[in-house]
Formats: structure tokens, C-alpha cells, sequence
């Protein structure tokens, strides 16, 4: 049995690192490749060769970030069979087709006409390489569609029987298992974390470019995009984020509890606790800072609405309280300086001031990475928060893995982490190195890049050929 | 099942997507285990630059291989995966080395030749992964209940190692037919060069195969040697004979993208072989396919979704390659 647990663990030390990493990918990319086909829309619509030189300067980034998330991608189609097999067996007639849509209607289109992007402007003319920016775009929505359908069901599994081998088996409509009680609030959730993400990460690309030189017009437009973004998508997010709890504390109320630090139940207002340190030993929250009745107001609307703690939860069906009381303040505060940031950019709009204030810049640029680490802490008060479950209620984590010897895991996990980080690690220098680049009319037009007669830079080789007129005029 | 037996179906939707990646992929494999031939500069660029539009698509029907395997067939999905732990793992982390190595190399021109050497280690681990696997697949699993119950070990053996081997020579010879077809001048020069010995291994490594194969189970034995369904599986050896000879011909006539598609019968006759051995088994000797299979509910509601998604996916597909097609330069594509 300690063996038996040694491997579990490891299993699921895998796969919370090889699917953390590559979420890192996506989040940036279903972002990015809708920035890209507003970009190529403005620049086919006005004609102005900033939209242009923008679309090519992030159209490189796209690649790297791309070519990461399809490889680590392929690596957790696989991570449910060879880690989590009987999870498989048992879900697989549920979540397989949802997958199996995913792959059928997503990932071949992102990849199909991936090639097209990143290489086949002067092949196809310019009006089919936007449909071609737009399929990848619209296919990196329905990737994250069916794979959040997939994940919700876990989370709300509904629209199933158990059979005589205890699989779960489709029962009512499929289109009840795809739209799932959980599915519309995570998908919503989701991609506006997504759409944030990669505002931030624009937003200190730009703000970088734009306290070296503020009269750059690519950092200023970007910039200025990302900056409408923060301030519509924040307060949007935490609307978003809100009707999520709730949808969460109906359907999985222990989540709930150990995201506030709620030990006990409170009968008459529950405090909503701002910071403090799980104790889960006592069953408490020490040194703890709390609004009274706060949380009941939130979560219930009603000051006095009684809110039950994880008293009422048997302790085996319990999920870490520590790991999901933290992950979720750092999501949440993190989302509000987003919130912060958005309407600090709005001040300086007002004031026709956004090119000018170098604070905002640096807040801006201290900002970039904050989606990613959101978007982390947010999957980390999920997962865990639905622990300890793979299917919620009905199937234990414990229950769902591999038979594999504890050494067999620890080698692949170790292997993970060893080509991971080397090779993710470049890739990310990589991304650091194209965003260090100055945009605008310093990108090398094809008379001036020499390299490119050698060999090609994929992502260079689109919209060659009249940028340099159009940056001109 | 009103008349038509969906798992009979299924297994043939993901056979097929089996058949379409060895032959897709199998060629950018390919150009990535003989790039260390390749001279440094256009040579590798050029390589480089005639799949760079097509692999990421290539490599999609793997996923939907695997995919297909979790969403029709449960239970086999569940057994073979942890079975062949080991190869998969590194099948995974070989991709994942060459995958990146398409943008990293053009990213860091410094640091060129490492990517370089990434993109071949990892087009070697995962084309060797992959013959294990099938390898191991074919000489029988362990199975328990619903579960694998061998050692993290039991893949690798002598027949194993052997597929492992032929699948390097296969996809290199795809590779090298795929830049016979795609490139001129000195690099192509070097691959009519290089053809015809892959040829010859790779038709040795089928051989041994094939003479491996039936002494693995009964099942097989029967199948492949018994009287009077020999008459038909006799077949199979004599047509790639036949091809052989054609592909031969077409590489001392210096044609230039009829290799490429004797390369491809090769490879379709030997997948054949394999149904043969196999059918009706997903895993040999074990489990057959309709013990496998997930409901007819699940089954179905794919079903819809594939019969409408795999024309329209291998419409834009073909489209892709018609709009990269013709001779590829080192100067890219503009």
C-alpha cells in the first residue's frame, strides 16, 4: 500500500506538472491568435502598415508560444492512458468522444492552417491568409471549448449510468453531458482569463518599448490595445469569476469551504477571511484577518444567510485546504491589480496621458506575467479544490491510476522535468529575446534582411513584399 | 446495432487514422533522422523548410489515433498505454525535443547546429519508440481483469528491438523519397544515393519481420502458414515484391515523385500484414475489439462527428500541400 501510494503521488506530481506547463502555452495562444486576427482585420480594412509590422512582430512570438503548446499538448492525450488508465477505462466512453471532437474539430483546423499563417502570404493572396488566421484563431476557441466540456464533467459529472464493468456510460443526451452544470461558468471564465493573460503580457511588451522610446507607434498601439482590453475584460473577469463561485459553492460546496478557510459552520453569517493560515491539524484559520458576515453576503447575498464549514464534510472526501485557501487569494488579488491597472490606463486615456506616465509603464511591465500566474493559481484552487476526486464524488484520485511501479513514474517524471525545463526554458528565452525587439518601421523589410535569403524565419516570411511602402506612407 | 456493426466501423476510423499518420508523419520522421547527412546551411534549410508548413498537421493524427483508442476503445487504450509506459514516455519527449526544434533553430542561429542535434535525437526516439511499441503490441501484453499486470519492462525483447529498427529504416526512407520529390540539385543527388540502400534495409527489416511474426502466437501462425488461407496471405509478400522491383526502377530512372508513392505501398503492405495478424484483436491474442469497445451511444455520437469532420479535415489538408506544392527552395517561401 506504500508502494502503491509512492506511485500515486507521483502520478499526479506528473501530471500537475506536465499539464501546468502547458497550459502556460494555450492561455497565451487562444489570446494571441485573436490579437493577431483583429491585427490582420485592421490592417486589411485601413491599410496602415502599423497593423502590419504588429502582426508580424507577434505573429513570431505566436509560433514559439504555438509550437510549445502542440507539443506539450501530445504529451497529455497520452498522460490519461499511460498514468491514469483505470480513470480511463471508466471515463473514457464520457470524455473520449468529447476529445475526441477536440482533435476532429480543432486541432487539425489550428494545424491545417497553421502553415498557411506562418508561411503563406505570397502563396495564397491576402484575403484567404486572413481566413487562414481566423481558422487557427476560431480553433484554438474550440479546442478550449471541448476541453473545458471534458474537465467540467469531471468537476459536475451529470447525464451517465455506471454499467455492469463500471464505466460511466452516456445516459441522457450528450448534450447534456457537453453542457454540463459547471461548463458554461468555466469556459466564460476562461477564456476572459486567457483574453487577460495575453493583454498583459502585450501590455508589458509594450510598456517595455514605450519607457525606452514613447513615440514608438507599435509600442504605443499595442499598448494602447492592451490597455482597452485590461480595462474591459478586468471588471468583466470578476463579474465572471463571481457567478463561477456561485456555481461552484451549489455543486461543489467543499471547494467553496476550503477556498474561504470555512473550518466550521457558521449558522448565523459567515466572516469573509482575508488573509490568515490554514490550520488544518485544529481545524482553524490562525491569525486570522476577517470581515464579519462578509462571505455569507457574497456567496448568499444575506448578511445573516448560515454558510456550512468542512465540519460537515467527511474527513476522507475533504480537499487540501492550504494549497486552495492560498492559490485562490493569489488569483483573486492578482485580479484585482489587473482591475487596477485597467483603470489606472483609463485615468491616463482621459487625461490624454496613456504615452506619458512612466509609472503606469512600469506597473504595466511589472504586470506581465500576472495572467500566467493567475491563470495557474486559478487551475491549482480547481484541481485541488475538487480533490480527492477525478470524477467529483464518484471516483477517488486514489482509485483512477495506472498499475505502474513506483520507479517507473519517478524516472518519466524526472525525465519531464529535465527535458521541460531545457527545452521550455530556451523556448521562453526565446519569447523574451523576440519581445526585447523594437517594433514598428525598425522590423527588416526584405531588402534589408539578408538572413532571410539564406534561410527563412518562419513567421518573416509573412507579409512581405509592400510592408515597406505601406510603413512609409 | 441495426445492421451495422459500429465497433467494426471504429476500428477501421482509427486504423485508418494509424495509416495516414505512419505515412504522414513517417516522412517528416524521416528527413529528421537523416539530417545529420544533410550539409550544413540551404542543404538542412531546404530540408527543414519542406515540412515546416505540413508537420504540425502530420503529427494531429497521432493524437487522433490515441484519441480515437480513449473515446472507442476504453479498455484497450487503458491496457496498452501503461503497458508500453516506457517507449510511449520517451516517444513523447522525443516529439516534444523535435517539435520545438522547427522555430528554436531559426530563433537562435548561435545555437544552430544543438537544435539541429535535437531535431534528429528527437525524430530517432520517437520513430524507435514507436516501432517498440508496435513491436511489443504484436508479441502480446499481460493482461489481468481490465488492467496491464506485466513488469515496466516486458516490451522490450529481441522482436521488439527488431520493429524499433525497421521503423527507423521505413521513415527514412519516406524522409528521403519526400526531399527526392520536394528538392533538386546536390541534395537530392544525395538522397537518390541514400534511396536505394534504404531501400534494401528497409525491404531486409520487413523480411525479418515477416519471418519474426507468425512464430510470436499460434494466432499468427495459422493465419499467416496454415493451408488454404495462405493462398491469400501470400498475397501480401508477392505485391511487395512487386513494388519493390517498381521502386527500384523508378530510382534508376531518376524519377522524381514515383518513389515516394512505391515507398508509400511499402509501407500500406505492411500495415496491411499487421491488420492481418491482427484482426479482430486490438490487443493480439487478448482483447478483441468488441470487448474493447465503449457504447453505442459513445460510438455513435463520434461517429456523427468524424463522418463530417474527416472530409472536411483532409479537404483543407490537401489544400495545405497543393498551395506549398511543387520544389521547395532554401530561401523559403516568398
Amino acid at each position: 500500500m506504500m508502494e502503491n501510494d509512492l506511485a500515486i503521488n507521483l502520478a499526479r506530481a506528473q501530471f500537475a506538472f506536465t499539464v501546468s506547463f502547458h497550459f502556460l502555452f494555450p492561455a497565451f495562444t487562444i489570446g494571441i491568435a485573436s490579437y493577431l486576427a483583429v491585427l490582420e482585420g485592421l490592417w486589411l480594412k485601413t491599410g496602415k502598415g502599423v497593423y502590419a509590422n504588429l502582426y508580424r512582430y507577434w505573429l513570431k512570438i505566436f509560433a514559439v508560444v504555438f509550437a510549445m503548446g502542440v507539443v506539450s499538448g501530445i504529451v497529455m492525450s497520452y498522460q490519461f492512458g499511460t498514468n491514469w488508465s483505470v480513470f480511463s477505462d471508466k471515463a473514457g466512453p464520457i470524455i473520449g468522444p468529447l476529445m475526441a471532437y477536440e482533435v476532429l474539430t480543432a486541432f487539425f483546423l489550428e494545424a491545417g492552417f497553421l502553415g498557411v499563417m506562418l508561411f503563406g502570404i505570397n502563396k495564397v493572396g491576402r484575403k484567404l491568409h486572413f481566413v487562414a488566421t481566423l481558422a487557427v484563431a476560431v480553433g484554438t476557441f474550440i479546442s478550449a471549448f471541448w476541453i473545458l466540456s471534458v474537465n467540467s464533467w469531471m468537476q459536475t459529472p451529470v447525464g451517465f449510468a455506471i454499467n455492469d464493468v463500471g464505466q460511466f456510460v452516456p445516459a441522457a443526451g450528450w448534450w447534456d453531458i457537453v453542457w454540463n452544470p459547471s461548463f458554461p461558468y468555466r469556459l466564460g471564465h476562461t477564456l476572459l482569463a486567457a483574453y487577460l493573460t495575453t493583454a498583459f503580457a502585450v501590455g508589458a511588451v509594450g510598456a517595455w518599448h514605450l519607457l525606452k522610446d514613447k513615440t514608438n507607434l507599435g509600442a504605443r498601439k499595442m499598448f494602447s490595445m492592451a490597455m482597452w482590453m485590461a480595462a474591459l475584460v478586468a471588471p468583466a473577469q470578476i463579474f465572471m469569476g463571481d457567478l463561477h463561485g456561485l456555481n461552484t459553492l451549489e455543486h461543489q460546496p467543499a471547494k467553496v469551504m476550503a477556498m474561504e478557510g470555512h473550518y466550521q459552520s457558521h449558522p448565523d453569517g459567515a466572516p469573509l477571511i482575508l488573509f490568515g493560515i490554514p490550520n488544518s491539524k485544529e481545524k482553524r484559520v490562525d491569525y486570522a484577518i476577517e470581515i464579519p458576515k462578509a462571505s455569507s453576503l457574497i456567496l448568499k447575498h444575506d448578511l445573516n444567510a448560515p454558510l456550512a464549514g468542512l465540519d460537515t464534510i467527511p474527513d476522507k472526501d475533504e480537499p487540501p485546504v492550504g494549497i486552495v485557501f492560498w492559490s485562490f487569494r493569489i488569483m483573486l488579488g492578482l485580479g484585482f491589480a489587473m482591475l487596477g491597472i485597467g483603470l489606472w490606463s483609463l485615468l491616463a486615456r482621459s487625461r490624454k496621458k496613456l504615452y506619458d506616465w512612466p509609472w503606469l509603464h512600469r506597473a504595466a511591465l511589472m504586470m506581465g506575467p500576472s495572467g500566467f500566474i493567475a491563470v495557474l493559481a486559478g487551475w491549482v484552487t480547481t484541481e485541488v479544490g475538487r480533490q480527492p476526486f477525478t470524477v467529483y464524488g464518484l471516483l477517488r484520485t486514489s482509485e483512477s491510476a495506472a498499475p505502474l511501479d513506483a520507479p517507473a513514474v519517478a524516472a518519466s517524471l524526472l525525465a519531464f522535468v529535465v527535458v521541460y525545463f531545457v527545452v521550455f526554458g530556451a523556448g521562453i528565452l526565446y519569447l523574451f529575446k523576440l519581445a526585447a525587439k523594437t517594433p514598428g518601421v525598425h522590423e527588416p523589410t526584405p531588402d534589408d534582411a539578408p538572413i532571410r535569403s539564406a534561410g527563412i524565419t518562419p513567421a518573416a516570411a509573412v507579409l512581405d513584399g509592400d510592408i515597406s511602402e505601406r510603413v512609409a506612407t | 446495432m441495426n445492421g451495422i456493426d459500429l465497433t467494426v466501423i471504429w476500428a477501421g476510423i482509427i486504423a485508418f487514422a494509424v495509416v495516414v499518420y505512419v505515412i504522414m508523419d513517417g516522412f517528416d520522421l524521416g528527413i529528421g533522422i537523416l539530417f545529420p547527412n544533410f550539409k550544413v546551411g540551404p542543404d538542412r534549410d531546404t530540408a527543414m523548410n519542406s515540412i515546416a508548413p505540413v508537420w504540425d498537421g502530420n503529427e494531429t493524427w497521432l493524437v487522433l489515433g490515441g484519441g480515437g483508442l480513449l473515446a472507442a476503445f476504453p479498455l484497450a487504450y487503458a491496457i496498452i498505454l501503461p503497458a508500453l509506459y516506457a517507449p510511449l514516455i520517451a516517444m513523447l519527449l522525443g516529439l516534444v525535443l523535435r517539435g520545438v526544434a522547427f522555430e528554436f533553430r531559426w530563433r537562435d542561429p548561435a545555437h544552430r547546429a544543438r537544435w539541429d542535434f535535437a531535431f534528429t535525437a528527437g525524430s530517432v526516439i520517437a520513430t524507435f519508440a514507436q516501432g517498440i511499441t508496435l513491436g511489443a503490441l504484436l508479441q502480446g501484453i499481460t493482461i489481468e481483469g481490465r488492467a496491464y499486470a506485466g513488469g515496466w519492462w516486458e516490451w522490450l525483447t529481441p522482436f521488439s528491438l527488431l520493429t524499433g529498427f525497421a521503423l527507423l529504416a521505413g521513415y527514412a526512407l519516406l524522409g528521403c523519397c519526400w526531399l527526392i520529390w520536394k528538392t533538386e540539385g546536390p541534395l537530392q543527388r544525395q538522397c537518390y544515393s541514400y534511396a536505394g540502400r534504404l531501400g534494401i534495409l528497409l525491404l531486409f527489416a520487413i523480411g525479418a519481420v515477416s519471418i519474426a511474426t507468425p512464430f510470436l502466437e499460434a494466432q499468427y501462425y495459422t493465419r499467416w502458414l496454415a493451408y488454404p488461407g495462405i493462398i491469400a496471405t501470400a498475397q501480401i509478400p508477392l505485391a511487395t515484391l512487386i513494388i519493390s522491383v517498381l521502386f527500384f526502377r523508378s530510382l534508376s530512372k531518376r524519377q522524381q515523385a514515383t518513389p515516394f508513392f512505391y515507398a508509400l505501398g511499402l509501407f500500406g503492405l505492411s500495415l496491411i500484414g499487421l491488420g492481418v495478424s491482427m484482426w479482430p484483436d486490438v490487443i493480439p491474442g487478448r482483447v478483441t475489439i468488441w470487448e474493447a469497445a465503449a457504447p453505442y451511444e459513445s460510438q455513435m455520437f463520434m461517429l456523427v462527428g468524424a463522418g463530417i469532420m474527416v472530409p472536411i479535415i483532409l479537404a483543407y489538408t490537401a489544400w495545405a500541400y497543393w498551395v506549398f506544392r511543387g520544389k521547395v527552395g532554401s530561401d523559403g517561401y516568398h
